[in-house]
């Protein structure tokens, strides 16, 4: 009961932001903050995969593609026919649940995707497993490029613009809650295990093949629904946004954070999203933003090779002001 | 010695192992029965280490097959043999390094967890609850192993000993009847070795254990084992009571290489 309440709070607290955000903060940092929510929300999920379970996957990219066409073609094909048959609801409304179909159709055409891709996959390790996702990314990538229905090699344009403030933050925090929640479980020091130790994961009694491959589902769907919102923010797909770079970028992300810790993740995904933008204002030596963008990530590598925040989650209760005294051991 | 009951808990027949063309474990014969305390020993590489990756499953074996409580384990995974209620420990300690004390026996919980990972997700009272009552499980557990002062700890960050009290305590967790238990006593110090021979009497008797121990410390083996099998080059060579290994000129040849003058 006390958790609906909470939910309907910050329920109504973003409705207000998505209602007064826009007016209060320049457009170009709007742009960067949705930018950087995806991001989060990329990273986070990634994270689960390469920090907590300690697989390593350079597919992000291609589940976010995957979860960003899906859902495009949902809306672009479907959105028509299915606001005539909802009619008789409001626009507003119409238009919010078509949009929240479309994310679960992103995340979930992403999550079987990884599903398929990591039942086979899952029994490498290390590099190897990292080659075949890099590959998988690489193959989602130039199946789109070679489907005209989702605009082939001119790109899916005409995507209605659903994306706004309240559902970038709410899917930022879901994503965020889900992770941190699910890490914290007994569930979540499974996926622990198996990056700590396999053998000794199996000889626990944990089944690390079906970890792997949970950890892989639920992110790839997070990924997908970032997608989703991509694509629905920019009107606009091309495969170009999706090649392993973008899966580099997630990595260097959780990387610089730390893979393991969601904080880092979050602070990584905000820094390196704003980083090269606000060097811009650098005046004369602007031209070499993304050098020194370039020598800001060596080092933080040299200074912090564990990341930003190493595995672990600061006390961030210790800047709560109206927190309990904590009980003496 | 005592069979507390006809029929046997683990029963090996004629399981044999080949690496290539190395026969790493030949016809290996094995009954135990609940309640036992038996002793795995042999010269370095002899096969010990093998026979227990032979049954949790690490291994298949390429012939003859284990039992345990009369059911076939051929073909089952590790982490489903575990759930038979078989535990192990490894000869190079294989904790969660990075993880502390408490959560490496919580994870050896996991399968006494009943939350599903929505469940888990949404932390609902059934899930609190629970925690609650795991987490009681595991602070007995870790009392007994003197473990609660560092419960917080790193398991990278404890001295040996304590790893490897850690690695039984991770074991148990998992509430095994058959405990495997490999060179608990490597690198300790005398003392340590007497306290873990106590330990290993007590735990036996408290959690109802039928233990196989594999031990190179022969004053731990001959201390506690009430039974004893001797491997050499994945043969069995001779088994019995200590008082008769001790003697066996089989065993004394695998051991120093010729007879005694």
């Amino acid at each position: 009961m006390k958790r609906l309440l909470v939910f309907a709070a910050i329920f109504v607290l973003f409705l207000l932001a998505n209602r007064f955000l826009p007016q209060w903060i320049d457009s170009y940092y709007l742009h960067l903050t949705i930018l950087s929510c995806i991001n989060i929300i990329l990273a986070v999920s990634l994270n689960l995969i390469n920090g907590f379970t300690g697989q390593f996957s350079l597919g992000h990219a291609g589940f976010m593609a995957v979860g960003g066409y899906t859902s495009a073609a949902f809306t672009y094909y479907l959105g028509q026919k299915l606001t005539s048959a909802l009619g008789f609801l409001p626009i507003m409304l119409t238009k919010n649940l078509i949009f929240l179909s479309a994310l679960f159709s992103g995340g979930l055409s992403a999550a079987i995707l990884g599903l398929l891709v990591g039942i086979p996959s899952l029994r490498l390790r290390g590099d190897y497993l990292a080659i075949v996702t890099l590959g998988m990314g690489e193959i989602v990538r130039v199946l789109i490029l070679n489907i005209d229905a989702i605009g082939g090699a001119r790109g899916f344009s005409g995507i209605p613009a659903y994306t706004n403030v309240f559902w970038v933050i709410s899917l930022t925090a879901l994503t965020i809650a889900v992770v941190t929640s699910l890490v914290n479980s007994s569930h979540g020091r499974a996926f622990l295990s198996v990056r700590e130790d396999e053998i000794a994961a199996e000889a626990m009694g944990i089944n690390t093949t079906y970890y792997k491959v949970t950890a892989f589902v639920i992110g790839a769907f997070f990924a997908g629904m970032a997608g989703c919102l991509f694509g629905h923010y920019l009107q606009l797909l091309h495969t170009n946004s999706f090649t392993f770079v973008k899966s580099f970028e997630i990595i260097i992300m959780i990387i610089v954070g730390g893979l393991g810790s969601i904080s880092g993740s979050i602070i990584a995904a905000i820094l390196l999203t704003f980083l090269p933008e606000l060097l811009r204002y650098l005046g004369p030596i602007k031209d070499w933003r993304m050098v020194i963008y370039s020598l800001a990530l060596i080092l933080i590598m040299l200074t912090r090779p564990q990341g930003l925040f190493g595995s672990r989650e600061p006390n961030w209760r210790r800047f709560w002001p109206f927190r309990k005294p904590s009980p003496s051991i | 010695m005592p069979a507390t009951s006809n029929q046997p808990l683990l029963q090996a027949d004629v399981c044999s192992i080949n690496f290539g063309g190395l026969k790493a474990v030949d016809c290996f014969n094995l009954k135990m029965y609940p309640g036992e305390l038996v002793g795995l020993i042999g010269p370095n590489g002899a096969g010990k280490t093998t026979v227990f990756n032979l049954i949790t499953g690490v291994y298949k074996p390429t012939g003859g097959e284990i039992r345990f409580e009369s059911k076939l384990l051929k073909g089952k995974k590790p982490y489903q043999i575990t759930a038979c209620a078989i535990a192990r420990t490894f000869q190079n300690i294989r904790l969660f390094g990075n993880l502390s004390v408490e959560d490496n026996v919580k994870i050896a919980r996991h399968l006494h967890y009943q939350t599903s990972l929505f469940g888990s997700i949404w932390k609902g009272k059934a899930y609190l609850r629970e925690e609650d009552h795991q987490h009681q499980k595991i602070s007995e557990l870790l009392g007994i192993f003197g473990l609660s002062p560092v419960a917080k700890e790193k398991a990278a960050s404890l001295p040996y000993g304590q790893q490897r009290r850690l690695e039984i305590a991770r074991a148990l967790a998992t509430e095994p009847k058959l405990l495997l238990l490999d060179e608990p006593a490597a690198g300790a110090n005398p003392q340590e070795t007497r306290e873990l021979m106590d330990l290993i009497r007590w735990i036996k008797d408290k959690f109802n254990l039928t233990i196989l121990l594999i031990e190179h410390d022969m004053q731990v083996v001959m201390g506690i084992c009430e039974r004893i099998l001797v491997l050499d080059y994945g043969v069995t060579i001779a088994e019995g009571p200590p008082e008769k290994i001790r003697k066996d000129p089989k065993v004394i040849e695998a051991y120093l290489g010729e007879e005694p003058v």
